[in-house]
């Protein structure tokens, strides 16, 4: 009997067993019917040492190749500073709970209060929350805010340029909350927005419109006028961004959005196959009481000092039940301290760096992947940020191109049909990995006969 | 001018076919600082036994029920920056004003006998 | 943790002309100029500029104002604030894993692949479920998911009157927040004094327009239901399928499988029951399971195996047939996966077999311990936690509050407090099996003392917390004038 997570020795259990006033264990299970007991043990290996749990997983990790990272598409790698991990790892942020005891809980109550206050900050919109699960979920959660907000209102017009892992979560949700989503057209590759003004013209029932920018394609949308459009349908406007390009571009609140929401991996978040990410949800003053999720506040205490706490609470799961605007109890918070931290690191003035190298870098990347002939722009009169689409001209099939550059330790980019590659570019690959995929996609042409 | 009760503790009060809809005194009482009113928006319909806002304190939330049908044809707006006049004069303070549309819904709701009645009854 | 408040924020430290960071230079010049100038931003964000001596002293010191299960004792009801092994935080760090891009090919994720396998099948190994998804990002969005999958279910077989949730008036919040999400209509069912869900009241709630029953075992007083096979007879027999809600799996490690109890879909919190991180409130982890036949309709993507090669299984990335749709961007949170596995394999069948049965060793000792000076409404064993109706005493005024405040004082963290809404002081505990004795028995000494404090001196008990480093913040002020941001101050 024993392990080491448990502190209990026999004679522990002894006591414990006499003063609950039973002889045994399985006294205290005995209004478990005998039918619904597990009979026997689980089929599960017996107990690991932590030796053999390391090794377990590194024969796991050996069939894990982490490739240099041409690839993006909603998942990004930039640099990540060091004091991030190390902050972040510090067991008493780690291992606390959801800071309902205030007193006990400002490290992180004031992470969340400087999350927020960057976040309204990169969005240029008046309050955040203390975070969402990803970036699909917190559209679709701005989504149900718009519709909770609108009344009525139960159809939302949505980018057909949106992110289609994004498209596909809010398609989940609103078949399930009877929300009616239709689609609105793109031409070369940016969203269609005369053909928005005809979708909203005398529509009562939009509740919001929802664009993304950088969209699926990498190209950065032009939103000029559409907010007016927008709100003179009584509709709010949604805009998603990865969060790290709003160092650059403009802003949710610049281009007059009511919602931004989207997913914040970019701001110093490991890839990690997908998770944990966080997503972020920013909104104006007007819509503060429908937002979902914590928010954190400053209030003071019983001594006059400036402190932190849970506020407007009682938007919330735990005090509205079915009437709340979400579901959402935790978020994710930990990664709201990622957030935090890689953005007092870079500041103001590396988050543009990033973006300005990054942009650099794609599109030196796109120019020399044009000139190698084996691929084209597929939208070349459409601004791109660093990420952009190429056609792929090549006569062996992209697939085969993408597998062989993945045996040469590179993930080559995101392919988003048959002939067609969503390239990115962040500051992390140097312009000798560019040049190295360039030259390889001529040396690849060469040997397929391709040009 | 007459007022009526609901079980959901809201008034009507009503002169000829306007009502000022608001919540009681001893609904206020039940929910503490009141710190927020979510209020529709004038031209707002309402529905008799539906929800058209909520009161909020800071741990707590109660929906607003209407006690009859109609339109909204003005709000409270000294709720909206000052949300504890609820607290400090919950009779004054009503949340809504309505046109009706159907006063004879206001046979389903209680005198303030029946009404103080019911929030005894509720004590227990 | 350090009594003395920090009090800064990371805004307060901003000195203009300051650094953090640092970025590699590819001499490609200036992006940004490529980008017509009028998609750009005019106005830069305002975030702090900061060195990183200055950064990483300030996070220490923020950090050291917080309370975790590393500091001390988490005897909060209903949240299973378990140990969490030091291992799975090197494991599921490692750089195979935080270098991998969801889409690289599947040839080269097969190892990440493979866990996320084995963790949903040692999950349907302890569920007694047929398959699992893990795509779920937290135990709300694991009720979601299974909510969905029941409807899929239904919608499958051309059921569409089914718009009905039944939950216990005793759940969670979230139950009900959930049901509403899915477009579900949400009905409360009784509970009857001892906390146990009442059969004759659900018997005649039950009908064709009922989607699902949502249910917990052990319930939220930490009472075993022992009708639960009658329950999940009458369930199935209106057609319905019946729900687990997985927050307190805990206690049935080693003892019983929702599964074989009727259950036909459930969600486990890898955050309570399989002891990873809480991260002051998440990230977490809800893994949705479903009986055979089932499998279909949950959520897209999921990780199939393909059948055994020459070296070993592969795995493949898939859309379930009767998918109810994509509910997360990838596969759940994985690093937070990679640690319940870590955690499984090291506790192993014979470990896990004596998980349960020591958190409700630790929960009923302490309930024993403490009867005389709180009220305890249901008098029976329970399982992973118990509730008291505050101090035995009324007469003092000291209420759950006074008492769970006082309790930090004395370098616990407070008791689950107001909840469940069946009693007016609810103080909910649960201690966890990885408490030892010596723990527990300085909790009970506390919560003693404050008993015999609250007779003798009820002001000071009213008025704690006194040695925190804030005390009784003003919730009040900050829901009527939200400051939420530093340029909101």
């Amino acid at each position: 009997m024993g392990h080491r997570y448990f502190p209990h020795t026999p004679e522990d259990v002894a006591r414990m067993l006499e003063r609950c006033g039973v002889k045994t264990l399985e006294e205290l299970y005995a209004d478990v019917p005998a039918a619904l007991r597990l009979k026997g043990e689980y089929d599960l290996p017996p107990q690991m040492s932590e030796q053999e749990v390391r090794d377990y997983f590194a024969a796991l990790a050996e069939q894990t190749y982490p490739l240099e990272c041409f690839g993006g598409a909603g998942f990004y790698d930039h640099y990540a500073p060091s004091v991030i991990a190390y902050i972040t790892s510090r067991s008493e942020f780690l291992t606390a709970y959801t800071p309902y005891q205030p007193e006990i809980s400002q490290g992180t109550l004031q992470y969340i209060f400087e999350y927020q206050t960057m976040m309204t900050q990169l969005t240029g919109l008046d309050v955040s929350n203390a975070s969402m699960y990803d970036g699909t979920t917190a559209l679709a959660e701005a989504m149900m805010m718009a519709v909770a907000a609108g009344r009525k209102k139960d159809r939302v017009l949505v980018a057909s340029t949106l992110n289609p892992f994004y498209r596909e979560v809010l398609d989940t949700y609103a078949h399930y909350h009877g929300i009616h989503i239709d689609t609105i057209p793109a031409k070369e590759g940016a969203t269609d927005f005369d053909a928005l003004s005809g979708m909203l013209d005398g529509a009562k029932d939009v509740a919001a419109v929802i664009v993304a920018t950088p969209n699926y394609h990498g190209i950065l949308e032009d939103l000029t006028g559409v907010a007016d459009k927008v709100h003179a349908a009584k509709a709010l406007l949604i805009v998603s961004s990865p969060a790290v390009t709003l160092g650059a571009i403009k802003s949710p609140g610049e281009w007059g959005a009511d919602i931004a929401a989207g997913e914040a991996q970019s701001l110093g978040m490991p890839l990690n196959f997908g998770g944990p990410y966080l997503g972020y949800m920013c909104c104006t003053k007007a819509l503060m009481r429908k937002l979902p999720g914590r928010i954190v506040g400053a209030t003071t205490d019983a001594d006059g000092q400036r402190v932190f706490v849970l506020t407007l609470q009682a938007r919330e799961q735990h005090i509205r039940r079915d009437k709340a605007t979400s579901n959402i109890c935790s978020n994710q918070g930990l990664m709201a301290l990622y957030a935090a931290v890689y953005l007092s690191t870079m500041g103001a003035a590396g988050l543009r760096e990033v973006n300005s190298l990054s942009a650099a870098g794609a599109h030196y990347m796109a120019e020399a992947l044009t000139a190698t002939g084996v691929f084209e722009l597929k939208y070349p009169e459409r601004p791109f940020l660093n990420e952009f689409l190429l056609r792929y001209k090549g006569k062996v099939a992209l697939s085969t191109f993408v597998e062989s550059f993945a045996m040469s330790g590179i993930f080559a980019g995101v392919q988003t049909a048959d002939d067609e590659l969503l390239v990115c570019v962040t500051e992390k690959r140097s312009r000798r990995a560019i040049d190295d995929y360039v030259e390889r996609v001529k040396l690849f042409a060469r040997q397929q006969g391709n040009v | 001018m007459k007022t009526y009760y609901s079980p959901t503790h809201e008034y009507a009060r009503v002169e000829g076919n306007i009502a000022l809809i608001g919540i009681t005194d001893y609904a206020q009482k039940a929910l503490g600082n009141v710190v927020y009113v979510d209020m529709p928006e004038q031209g707002d319909d309402v529905t008799a036994g539906e929800d058209f806002g909520a009161v909020e304190s800071v741990k707590a939330a109660s929906d607003l029920i209407a006690p009859v049908s109609g339109a909204v044809i003005e709000i409270n707006e000294q709720l909206i920056d000052n949300p504890g006049l609820v607290n400090q004069d919950a009779d004054a303070n009503w949340i809504i004003k309505v046109e009706m549309t159907d006063p004879s819904e206001l046979d389903q709701l209680m005198d303030k006998a029946a009404y103080d009645a019911h929030c005894e009854a509720e004590k227990h | 943790m350090n009594k003395k408040y920090y009090g800064k924020v990371v805004y307060d430290l901003s000195h203009p002309g300051r650094r953090g960071y640092s970025l590699p230079q590819n001499n490609l010049g200036d992006g940004l100029a490529q980008i017509p100038s009028d998609l750009l931003r005019t106005e830069a964000p305002r975030l702090p500029e900061i060195d990183e001596p200055s950064l990483v002293r300030h996070y220490n010191n923020l950090s050291t104002n917080n309370f975790g299960v590393d500091t001390g004792f988490y005897p909060l009801g209903s949240c299973t604030m378990k140990y969490n092994p030091k291992l799975n935080e090197e494991l599921c760090s490692l750089p195979q894993w935080q270098g991998l891009h969801p889409l690289q090919p599947a040839e080269t994720v097969q190892g990440a692949l493979h866990a996320y396998h084995a963790l949903g099948k040692a999950l349907c190994e302890i569920g007694g479920m047929g398959a699992f998804t893990l795509n779920p990002y937290a135990g709300a969005h694991g009720e979601l998911t299974g909510l969905m999958v029941i409807r899929a279910y239904h919608e499958s077989r051309g059921d569409g009157k089914r718009t009905k949730v039944i939950v216990p008036d005793s759940a969670h919040g979230t139950n009900p927040a959930s049901a509403a999400v899915a477009g579900l209509k949400v009905v409360e069912v009784k509970s009857l004094p001892d906390g146990t869900i009442d059969t004759e009241a659900l018997r005649g709630l039950l009908d064709d327009s009922v989607a699902a029953v949502m249910m917990t075992n052990p319930n939220t007083v930490g009472i075993f239901e022992s009708s639960i096979p009658e329950i999940a007879e009458m369930v199935h027999a209106c057609g319905a399928l019946l729900y687990y809600d997985g927050a307190n799996l805990n206690p049935l490690l080693g003892i019983a499988r929702p599964g074989d109890m009727g259950f036909d879909v459930m969600h486990i919190n890898l955050h309570k029951t399989f002891s990873t991180p809480h991260g002051g409130g998440g990230p977490g982890s809800g893994p949705v399971g479903v009986r055979k036949g089932l499998e279909e309709f949950l959520p897209s993507p999921m990780v199939a195996e393909v059948e055994e090669g020459p070296f070993g299984a592969t795995y493949k990335v898939v859309r379930p047939e009767k998918s109810l749709g994509r509910i997360s961007a990838w596969l759940g949170n994985f690093a937070v996966e990679l640690r319940a596995l870590a955690y499984i394999l090291s506790l192993g069948r014979d470990g896990l077999m004596l998980a349960g049965p020591l958190a409700t060793l630790n929960a009923n000792y302490v309930k024993e311990s403490l009867r005389h000076l709180y009220k305890l409404p249901i008098d029976r064993v329970c399982k992973h936690e118990f509730v008291f109706d505050g101090l035995a005493d009324k007469s003092t005024g000291v209420t759950t509050l006074h008492v769970a405040k006082r309790l930090l004082d004395h370098g616990f963290h407070a008791p689950t407090i107001y909840f469940p809404l069946l009693f007016h002081e609810s103080l909910m505990i649960e201690p966890t099996e990885t408490e030892s004795i010596e723990t527990l028995d300085d909790f009970i000494a506390a919560m003693e003392e404050i008993a015999r404090e609250a007779a003798s001196d009820p002001e000071t008990v009213k008025n704690a917390p006194l040695e925190t480093p804030v005390r009784r913040p003003d919730d009040t002020a900050a829901a009527l004038e939200p400051k939420v941001s530093y340029f909101d101050l």
